[in-house]
């Protein structure tokens, strides 16, 4: 089971180290995402602070929806999807498996960023604290929620706009809890209430998504266009 | 005759037939008698005025906006355990119906808002909660029409409904949570309704008339699935070949 779990893991952070500048993308689209605001508005700090959380927030849903959305295509048209559902192990140990390492993957990079991004929009170090930990605790739950929908539609060409329809609604309450920690850790004021509820999101989805992924992976891999 | 028997799509087909006339029969029949009881006989409200009376459009279509869901629900986890096709085409044909019915919700809400509220829209937690089920109808839909293999899109949109039935009462707290204006439950909850005998009898005879209007579309389309996936197998053709 350990040389699985090696192996995998293995195999996750090589194929992204060929492809660097594909493993670039997400927290560049974050970045320039989050910018967009500031230059669109009238650029006021006591605006910003009030709107960084949220535009912050936003920009991770956005990144995460953009980076799950290629997460099984390589290993769909060379084949390696099929041999995971004929494979021996459980395929919700391998889905699991590849979700949390490519997670992990994406999720340093933003955790780099988010001091300067904090920097830009006038944020308190309460705030950076708090936007790194809800940043750790509820893209798990935005990566592994969009890993099944992704696995669903694997077979599907052109399914960006797809996925987005279906997974923002799916993405709201993450939204809500995450940027309504940020704020009140930004206001100095107590935030017990939303971060436990993003934690519990992600509790759920650790435990539901590999098996619905697992399902939903042998439903997408069926499909032949 | 077991029950079993009506699963396959010609004894369905058949069941769709008898049963059509007296469903429309009798949601008429509510809908006259709701909305007489509901747009004439009952009281005008203290506080609201005659404003009230959308009520009687807009509690009974927030209702079945929920009831479809669990239906569609439930038929997904049937569809998928035990793959039984009829099933699915239930599933399939609620679909629209259910985003119908979240829309009607919606419109009525915002226009029953603008006197009461004064405002149509408010970022309030039922309000938004509605509006995002509303998008989940459209995502289990728009999902069904990208697979072009009615097999897996049925198994496809399976998977998407059961996902949205867990992230419904997320969804449905964390924006209670967050904020809320709309008034609390009335009918559905423990105890007495708090709602007088003359307000509550137009309420339950509309309730009555979507539910049956909801069944009756079901059967339509229903039958209209099944004639389509069976055209080719010889009681459709014995069917027709007799009219």
């Amino acid at each position: 089971m350990l040389s699985l779990v090696s192996s995998m893991v293995r195999r996750e952070v090589a194929l992204s180290y060929r492809k660097r500048a594909e493993y670039c993308m997400p927290v560049l689209f974050f970045i320039l995402v989050s910018l967009l605001f500031p230059l669109a508005m009238a650029p006021h700090p006591a605006l910003l602070k009030a709107l960084g959380p949220t535009v912050l927030w936003v920009a991770v849903i956005l990144a995460v929806l953009l980076s799950v959305g290629s997460l099984f295509h390589s290993d769909f048209y060379d084949g390696s999807l099929e041999q995971w559902v004929l494979s021996p192990y459980p395929l919700s140990l391998l889905v699991l498996l590849k979700g949390v390492t490519q997670w992990a993957m994406l999720i340093i990079p933003l955790v780099g960023v988010v001091p300067i991004m904090a920097v830009f929009f006038h944020l308190s170090w309460q705030g950076i604290i708090f936007l790194w930990i809800t940043l750790i605790i509820g893209s798990s739950h935005l990566y592994l929620l969009g890993m099944g929908m992704a696995a669903l539609i694997v077979g599907l060409r052109n399914s960006g706009l797809l996925l987005a329809l279906l997974l923002l609604p799916l993405y709201i309450p993450t939204l809500i809890f995450a940027s309504a920690t940020v704020r009140l850790a930004d206001q100095g004021l107590p935030l017990a209430a939303p971060l436990a509820s993003l934690g519990a999101l992600c509790v759920l989805s650790w435990v539901l998504a590999p098996p619905v992924t697992a399902v939903a992976l042998r439903i997408g891999v069926a499909y032949d266009h | 005759m077991t029950i079993k028997m009506y699963l396959s799509a010609k004894h369905c087909y058949r069941l769709c037939c008898l049963l059509q006339p007296w469903v429309l029969f009798l949601g008429i029949m509510a809908g006259i008698i709701g909305l007489l009881d509901g747009l004439v006989w009952a009281p005008a409200d203290y506080q609201q005025g005659e404003v009230y009376r959308i009520l009687f459009i807009h509690v009974p279509a927030a209702v079945l906006s929920l009831g479809v869901y669990c239906i569609m629900a439930l038929a997904a986890v049937i569809y998928l355990i035990w793959k039984i096709r009829v099933v699915d085409v239930i599933a399939k044909v609620s679909a629209p119906v259910g985003a119908l019915f979240t829309l009607l919700t919606l419109i009525t809400g915002s226009l029953w808002g603008k006197p009461t509220w004064g405002t149509y829209w408010i970022w309030d937690a039922r309000l938004t909660s509605e509006l995002i089920l509303f998008f989940i109808y459209c995502g289990i839909m728009a999902i069904r029409s990208a697979f072009t293999e009615p097999f897996l899109a049925a198994q496809a949109s399976g998977v998407m409904t059961l996902v949205g039935l867990v992230n419904i009462p997320i969804v449905h707290y964390s924006v209670v949570w967050w904020n809320t204006l709309h008034q609390s439950a009335s009918i559905l909850k423990w105890g007495k309704p708090s709602m007088v005998p003359s307000m509550l009898s137009p309420l339950l005879w509309m309730l009555l008339a979507y539910s049956f209007y909801y069944l009756a579309i079901l059967l339509v389309n229903v039958r209209y699935e099944l004639l389509k996936q069976a055209k080719n197998t010889t009681w459709v053709h014995t069917l027709f070949n007799k009219n």
